[in-house]
């Protein structure tokens, strides 16, 4: 059982949660992730270790409410206790010092953006970041990203924060102006989005680190749920990723496979939201 | 001679509509029965079949004189979990091949009646006697809770080594938890056997992924004197056809995951979905397929096709699992080998493009090697696929520790005298040495390593000699 330490809320249906996790907490590096599980009857659902500090034995994780079971998630508070939880996951991305780094973020994408932003800034890069989401509300980690960030961009789909448009549009014409600058692009999102921007520094060259988010089971690499194509050969996300070179993933196969569980997923959504409202 | 009692089990039509145990056990009267038929021959060659060997016939004679208590003491003595044994191991191959009576009509139902003793501890409801040995106050690591891991864990216990089970999953069992599906074993019986190893001291932690949450030089530093790894063949294989990353394509072990462990088939009480169509088609014929094919059927489907490269001779699985496939309307489709998965140009798998095969000569598995018969190229309809061509070991935990030697199939390599890996002090067995096997094969190796790991520990075997 791992206790939730605090929540903090950073967004409509978007929090963030301290977790007690001392064990994680010790070998978390920016990259990997965990799955967790709110109580018996849950999901079992891979969250990016945001942040973590070892010395207090803890980890951060944001949730955002969208299915059942995260919605589960999130209705915990202070003091609860997650039934579940196991990591760290995944392969940790490499920090070195590259140069100039553009971090990409879109959406809930600030999560796995910021650990490795906050990192490659500490092992000496300049970061310029792009942050983008829907309205300037749903901007989250906003503070956060600032305080690691050399240059900071914010793009809103309705002009509410920063550029009107999205992220990718900001990452276009910073390439045109200063692709000489640039060493290397992280890019975090939907789908569509990490597609998006590995299609613009693939003009450039350049390199591009996206972090994938198939659906998965165990995250240890027993099942398969979450393959992906990369480089034309199937590679497990949980065990081989999910970070991967943008350049080489196929984004269309990785978005058919999102799709797998929607009727389902609806269907469980309608049910907890009925216990919501008789409960 | 009379006849060997056949075990009741719910009839097909009735149990495709259920998760509930097919096979209902022996009463009382029918144990009594099989156990009467039992010669208590003098070479008893039934135990020498068993790879753990319970004393088979000393457990039948209590049955007779129908002290079941002594009966499981006898079989616990050796078997830590009889009641899963008596269900899913295969003793048509083991106990009962070596039976006398087989040789001239039915063996005795050895596994049966290990079940009939098995079960009515569990409902006797009695406390357990534990025999308590003096602690000798060493920890004992132990990496996977498997049949492997839990034999070895409990022999441990039983001779006084202060025990720790570490399980990547949430709940331990291993194979007996995600695998084997609920109207094979019951979950309540994995649960049941896991409380006894629990009683006999083992301490379980769950949720912790050996060489990712701590390593193996972690739990020395915590004073692990010896360490048991026993983590499986859990690493799917996939055909690497085209089309293999279709939505609906599923590995038996996601499939059989969803299902069993995280309780898919209750859905939406239980968060976890799973995609099952009419059509299913499970591609291989070992257990782990008619596993997946009978969920299948009992998830919903209409039609479940059984997809194997070679005859029904060669289908690796239990004839009793076959049998039970049968009656309840699996389609095998023999000889046929899938060669593409067809999706509906919406992401969905819609047709799997086989061809037809025949059998050549044998080949190194002493199988006849199946040929493919050029041009016979047909397509069925499916909107689901189970791949179920067999698995590896993880290669995780060996990604993760170098120094632990493997071979180029990713087995832990293990001296066979002693179970010793290329890290002293540091055992393996079970499907991770040996890819994967049975269940009771694994507890056999569980009890040897337990054996040489006791002998390791009390300083009987030098280290250096290696």
């Amino acid at each position: 059982m791992s206790k939730i330490l605090n929540k903090e809320n950073l967004a409509p249906e978007i929090d963030l949660f301290t977790i007690d996790a001392p064990l994680i907490a010790a070998k978390a590096q920016p990259g990997h992730f965990v799955i967790a599980r709110a109580s018996e009857r849950g999901e079992r659902i891979p969250l990016t270790i945001v942040d973590y500090d070892r010395d207090a034995g803890n980890i951060d994780l944001v949730v955002q409410a969208v299915g059942s079971s995260t919605m589960e998630f999130c209705s915990l508070e202070v003091g609860d206790e997650l039934l579940d939880l196991l990591g760290p996951l995944g392969e940790p991305i490499e920090i070195k010092e590259i140069g100039t780094v553009v971090c990409v973020a879109g959406g809930l994408g600030v999560a796995p953006v910021y650990p490795k932003a906050k990192y490659l800034k500490e092992a000496g890069n300049k970061i310029i970041s792009i942050v983008g989401a829907q309205t300037k509300e749903m901007i989250i980690m906003k503070d956060k990203m600032e305080d690691i960030s050399d240059e900071i961009y914010f793009s809103t789909d309705d002009g509410s924060l920063g550029e009107k448009g999205f992220t990718t549009d900001i990452l276009t014409a910073l390439l045109e102006e200063r692709a000489d600058e640039i060493d290397e692009v992280v890019a975090v999102g939907p789908a569509i989005m990490m597609k998006a921007a590995s299609e613009v520094t693939a003009d450039y060259d350049l390199d591009t680190i996206v972090s994938l988010n198939p659906i998965m089971i165990d995250g240890t690499g027993m099942c398969g749920g979450c393959r992906v194509t990369v480089d034309g050969e199937t590679l497990f996300a949980c065990v081989d990723g999910p970070a991967f070179d943008g350049h080489a993933v196929d984004f269309d196969e990785l978005m058919m496979r999102q799709t797998h569980y929607q009727t389902q997923e609806e269907k469980a959504k309608h049910n907890c939201k009925i216990d919501k409202e008789v409960g | 001679m009379t006849e060997r009692q056949q075990m009741k089990k719910q009839k097909p039509e009735e149990r495709i509509n259920n998760f509930k145990e097919v096979a209902c056990g022996f009463n009382k009267e029918e144990a009594l029965a099989e156990a009467e038929r039992c010669l208590q021959c003098k070479n008893r060659p039934c135990v020498d079949g068993c790879p753990v060997e319970v004393p088979i016939p000393d457990f039948i004679d209590k049955i007779l004189e129908e002290d079941f208590d002594d009966a499981v003491d006898i079989i616990k003595g050796k078997n830590a979990l009889p009641a899963i044994c008596g269900r899913v191991c295969p003793q048509e191959e083991q106990c009962e091949i070596e039976c006398i009576l087989g040789k001239k009509g039915e063996p005795v139902a050895i596994g049966a009646l290990e079940r009939f003793v098995a079960d009515f501890d569990l409902d006797s409801d009695k406390e357990e006697e534990i025999n308590s040995v003096e602690a000798k106050g060493v920890k004992v690591a132990i990496v996977g809770s498997g049949p492997s891991g839990l034999t070895a864990a409990a022999d441990l216990a039983k001779l006084g080594y202060q025990v720790t089970l570490f399980e990547a999953l949430a709940e331990p069992g291993g194979v007996l938890r995600y695998g084997i599906p609920e109207f094979r074993l019951p979950k309540s019986i994995v649960d049941e056997e896991i409380d006894y190893i629990k009683q006999l001291g083992v301490e379980v932690k769950t949720n912790v992924l050996i060489g990712s949450t701590l390593t193996i030089d972690e739990l020395r530093e915590e004073g692990y004197e010896a360490i048991f790894v026993g983590t499986g063949a859990g690493l799917p294989y996939f055909l690497n056809l085209p089309g293999e990353n279709l939505n609906g394509v599923y590995s038996s072990n996601e499939f059989l995951t969803r299902s069993n462990l995280m309780k898919a088939y209750k859905f939406p009480e239980y968060k976890t979905p799973i995609v099952t169509g009419k059509n299913v088609a499970v591609v291989g014929a070992g257990n782990v397929a008619m596993d997946s094919a009978r969920t299948a059927l009992r998830l919903g489907a209409e039609e479940v096709s059984i997809v194997y490269r070679r005859s029904r001779n060669e289908m690796p699985a239990r004839e009793e699992e076959i049998e039970n496939a049968e009656e309840e309307g699996i389609d095998f489709k023999l000889l046929r080998n899938p060669v593409k998965i067809i999706g509906d140009g919406d992401g969905w798998v819609k047709e799997l493009e086989c061809v037809k095969m025949e059998l050549g000569e044998p080949d190194s598995s002493g199988r006849p090697r199946p040929i493919t018969i050029e041009g016979s190229n047909f397509t069925i309809p499916v909107d689901t696929v189970v791949i179920a061509i067999g698995q590896g070991p993880n290669p995780l935990l060996s990604k993760k520790t170098p120094e632990l030697e493997t071979t180029e199939w990713d087995n832990i390599i293990v001296d066979e005298e002693t179970y010793e890996t290329s890290i002293e002090g540091v055992f393996a067995g079970g499907d991770v040495i040996g890819g994967a096997a049975t269940v009771i094969a694994a507890m056999g190796d569980g009890r040897k390593a337990a054996d040489e790991i006791h002998a390791y520990l009390q300083g009987k075997k030098m280290s250096k000699l290696r």
